[in-house]
């Protein structure tokens, strides 16, 4: 056993850091929330580190991977978030991205992969339904086979960013009268073909991240679904387990952790800082010792998966104790800037146009806590990763 | 002891409850906090017609002689419909101040305006460095003549960009967190050297910021002695407390009901999810948080007339209440809908921006606790 990092370690992060430095755009710096962002700027760093190379650490090295060691890739992690870097968009490069190179056929790698890693294919995830949420294997989006097509029918939901998407991965049913996990299949569906349109989902802290796609009569060459007909939901939970890994969200929890200390040492209560309380340092205490707790947690979990054991069932641990803390962090962060906490800042085309009171620091604070409510239910809510650990894990 | 209703306040509950269904379902709150005003002065109007602005104040001030409970009655109905015209800002704080503090004068002068419909009244005393400690001054009133001239800086004051009429707390001596020193105003906002900047708070209201540049008022704009206002302020704040204590059930209310509806009929793996044990406890967890929250409700509106102590330790600790059973209520309503619990066209996330607002609303669940623990 060894936490430590060694002298090659260090020279590596030290490289990263000052690769990040040099190249990342100054001015998405002070633009912190997606809503403030053009489509373009969500992708600049995408760009730039695919053309370094760096954009999928986490790949295979054939298929553009950086051959890094967990170390190396946890420390690119780290000095990511430590730089407040815009994180990579997941639907492609931590999504369909493996389920392609792990499922798809030599065509479909050939044909979709490029355009994942340049990030000039823009992808979003076809999960799920308004009724289908938790049980999402009681999907009813059907596809039905004519000829070379498959013509698909069917309403999705919360389908993050869609507005912008050029492809969708779908899970369809192909066959209905099996039983609900079987008969599903794995479509990947052009945005621009007829019948498909997108309506936007307003959330309650004013953004509009998440969307309904409606399929009328839309036609899907048979090339287009990855793996066998009907097997479409073993390349799902291929997909969502990766999904739950990526969610825990360590290093940007200890950004957020120093940030809220900063808040925290503004913020006065009878003239010295909030940070000088009592009650404040100890909440920040607990939350920091619980993502310690995690991200040993999941350094664990990792070194697991470098030895050859995929992301198990303990990946669920990871998703509601990383939404967790993330969740508790935004609620302190609201608490710590008081009466400005309350002040709504316009978001989408009215954002920067309007006169928003209080200090840089507490903007949005409230917002904030309000949208990640989402991380509690999105990627299978906390109460079915409970049920995946009872099962799987616990064999309850 | 009897926790129950009078034949009157009954009837106060019904017309309220009857109006705001009519006139106040959730779409129409919508097209109001949407539209440039942000408030419905339509709205206020038939508050005035119906007697709702003038329930707490006495007979004698021209009022229906009603008090804490109707207020609380009031407020709980106004929860439910999320209503966001300015009650709290100018019936139970400024009437507040009127009432408690107020001369004879200023008492003829101001409560038939509010009880009317005619002004509209906030309440301006927080700072930015002052986070909840209604002492912690910069802004001044120093001796102009028979009258004051008031400099400093007001922060989120809501309601503030319907009003015509401020309260205000400025420093007339002391240091700037000294208990001694603090005195009340009644200023115009329309005076010269009171300037605005209004914006949205994130439950669907307005706010300014205000900044007072030698505005000069009269010796009958203070209310009170000068000097000696805190008390003054701490007793009517905790009136507006118990106000929102009861707008706080009214939205936990409703936010129980909506939850537990939607988990029997939402059906996931072939059953309601109210089916399913882990919500069902949850669910029970939020129907006793709101439980414990009316009976704190109904204790600090009955002990409002009590010593200091007293008071302080009751509506501190109401707000204690309301400010956890809100948090986990408003989280667990958007937990247990889901994706759409998430959205701005259900009502859910709206009773939980309310919530986590009111938390915030003259101190937060720390700062009460510590207010509690110091007066206990």
């Amino acid at each position: 056993m060894d936490m430590s990092f060694s002298p090659e370690d260090l020279a590596f992060r030290d490289e990263v850091r000052s690769f990040i430095a040099d190249n990342y755009p100054k001015d998405l710096k002070s633009r912190r929330t997606r809503g403030e962002m053009t489509k373009e700027d969500i992708l600049r760093w995408h760009r730039i580190l695919y053309k370094k190379g760096w954009v999928v650490p986490h790949w295979p090295v054939q298929y553009g991977g950086t051959g890094w060691t967990i170390t190396q890739r946890y420390i690119w992690n780290e000095e990511n978030a430590r730089a407040e870097t815009q994180p990579l968009l997941p639907f492609g490069l931590s999504m369909v991205g493996p389920v392609i190179f792990s499922y798809g056929n030599e065509e479909q790698k050939k044909r979709f992969l490029p355009g994942i890693l340049s990030g000039d294919d823009w992808w979003c995830q076809g999960y799920s339904e308004p009724g289908a949420g938790s049980d999402l294997a009681s999907l009813k989006t059907r596809a039905v086979r004519e000829g070379d097509h498959y013509i698909v029918n069917g309403h999705k939901i919360w389908t993050t960013l869609a507005q912008y998407a050029d492809w969708m991965f779908c899970l369809v049913r192909t066959d209905p009268a099996a039983k609900a996990q079987e008969g599903i299949s794995f479509l990947l569906i052009d945005m621009k073909t007829p019948g498909i349109t997108v309506r936007p989902i307003i959330t309650m802290d004013g953004a509009h991240e998440v969307n309904e796609v409606f399929l009328e009569d839309v036609k899907v060459p048979v090339e287009n679904r990855i793996g066998e007909e009907n097997k479409g939901w073993t390349y799902a939970k291929f997909l969502l387990g990766n999904e739950r890994s990526g969610i825990a969200g360590v290093s940007r929890s200890k950004k957020a952790i120093e940030r809220l200390k900063t808040i925290a040492t503004a913020e006065l209560l009878d003239g010295s800082p909030l940070i000088k309380t009592d009650e404040f340092s100890r909440k920040i205490a607990e939350v920091e010792i619980d993502l310690t707790a995690l991200e040993v947690t999941e350094l664990r979990t990792l070194a697991a998966e470098s030895r050859g054991k995929g992301p198990g069932p303990e990946a669920s641990i990871l998703k509601i104790k990383g939404t967790e803390i993330q969740q508790r962090i935004t609620e302190l962060t609201v608490e710590a800037v008081g009466n400005y906490g309350m002040v709504q800042v316009p978001t989408g085309e009215m954002a920067g146009n309007d006169f928003v009171p209080g200090p840089e620091y507490g903007q949005g604070a409230a917002q904030n806590y309000f949208n990640m409510r989402k991380t509690s239910i999105y990627g299978g809510s906390n109460e079915i990763q409970h049920n995946i650990i009872a099962k799987m894990v616990l064999g309850l | 002891m009897d926790f129950s209703f009078t034949e009157e306040q009954t009837l106060l509950r019904n017309s309220v409850q009857s109006l705001l269904a009519d006139k106040y379902d959730f779409d129409t709150r919508r097209k109001i906090v949407k539209s440039a005003e942000g408030w419905s002065p339509a709205m206020w109007k038939q508050f005035a017609d119906l007697g709702l602005l003038a329930a707490p104040f006495s007979e004698e001030m021209g009022g229906l002689g009603g008090g804490s409970i109707e207020t609380m009655i009031l407020m709980e109905e106004f929860g439910r419909h999320l209503v966001v015209e300015p009650f709290v800002e100018t019936v139970v704080l400024a009437g507040g101040f009127l009432r408690e503090g107020g001369s004879k004068a200023q008492q003829d002068a101001h409560i038939p305006g509010i009880i009317d419909g005619s002004t509209v009244w906030t309440f301006a005393y927080a700072e930015p460095q002052g986070r909840y400690n209604l002492a912690d001054l910069v802004t001044t009133a120093k001796k102009d003549g028979a009258g004051y001239v008031i400099n400093g800086y007001k922060a989120v004051v809501l309601g503030a960009p319907w009003a015509q009429k401020l309260v205000v707390t400025a420093r007339t001596s002391g240091g700037q967190r000294d208990r001694d020193g603090v005195s009340v105003f009644i200023v115009d906002k329309s005076a010269p050297g009171v300037s605005t900047r209004d914006y949205p708070t994130v439950d669907g209201r307005r706010a300014s910021e205000i900044t007072f540049e030698n505005v000069k008022v009269g010796a009958d704009a203070l209310i009170g002695a000068e000097g000696k206002g805190l008390p003054l302020v701490e007793k009517v704040t905790d009136q507006a407390i118990a106000a929102l204590s009861a707008e706080a059930v009214g939205c936990m209310g409703e936010l129980n009901k909506a939850t537990v509806e939607y988990c029997k009929t939402r059906k996931q793996f072939g059953v309601p999810i109210g089916k399913f044990q882990v919500l069902q406890h949850r669910m029970v967890d939020m129907f006793m948080a709101y439980e414990q929250s009316v009976s704190m409700t109904y204790m600090v509106n009955l002990k409002l007339g009590e010593n200091d102590a007293e008071r302080v330790k009751a509506a501190a600790g109401a707000k204690v209440q309301i400010g956890k059973a809100g948090r986990f209520v408003g989280q667990q309503s958007v937990q247990l809908h889901g994706g759409m619990g998430m959205t701005d066209e259900l009502n859910v996330g709206h009773y939980f921006k309310r919530l986590t607002m009111i938390d915030t609303q003259f101190g937060n669940v720390d700062h009460q606790l510590k207010r509690y623990s110091q007066a206990a």
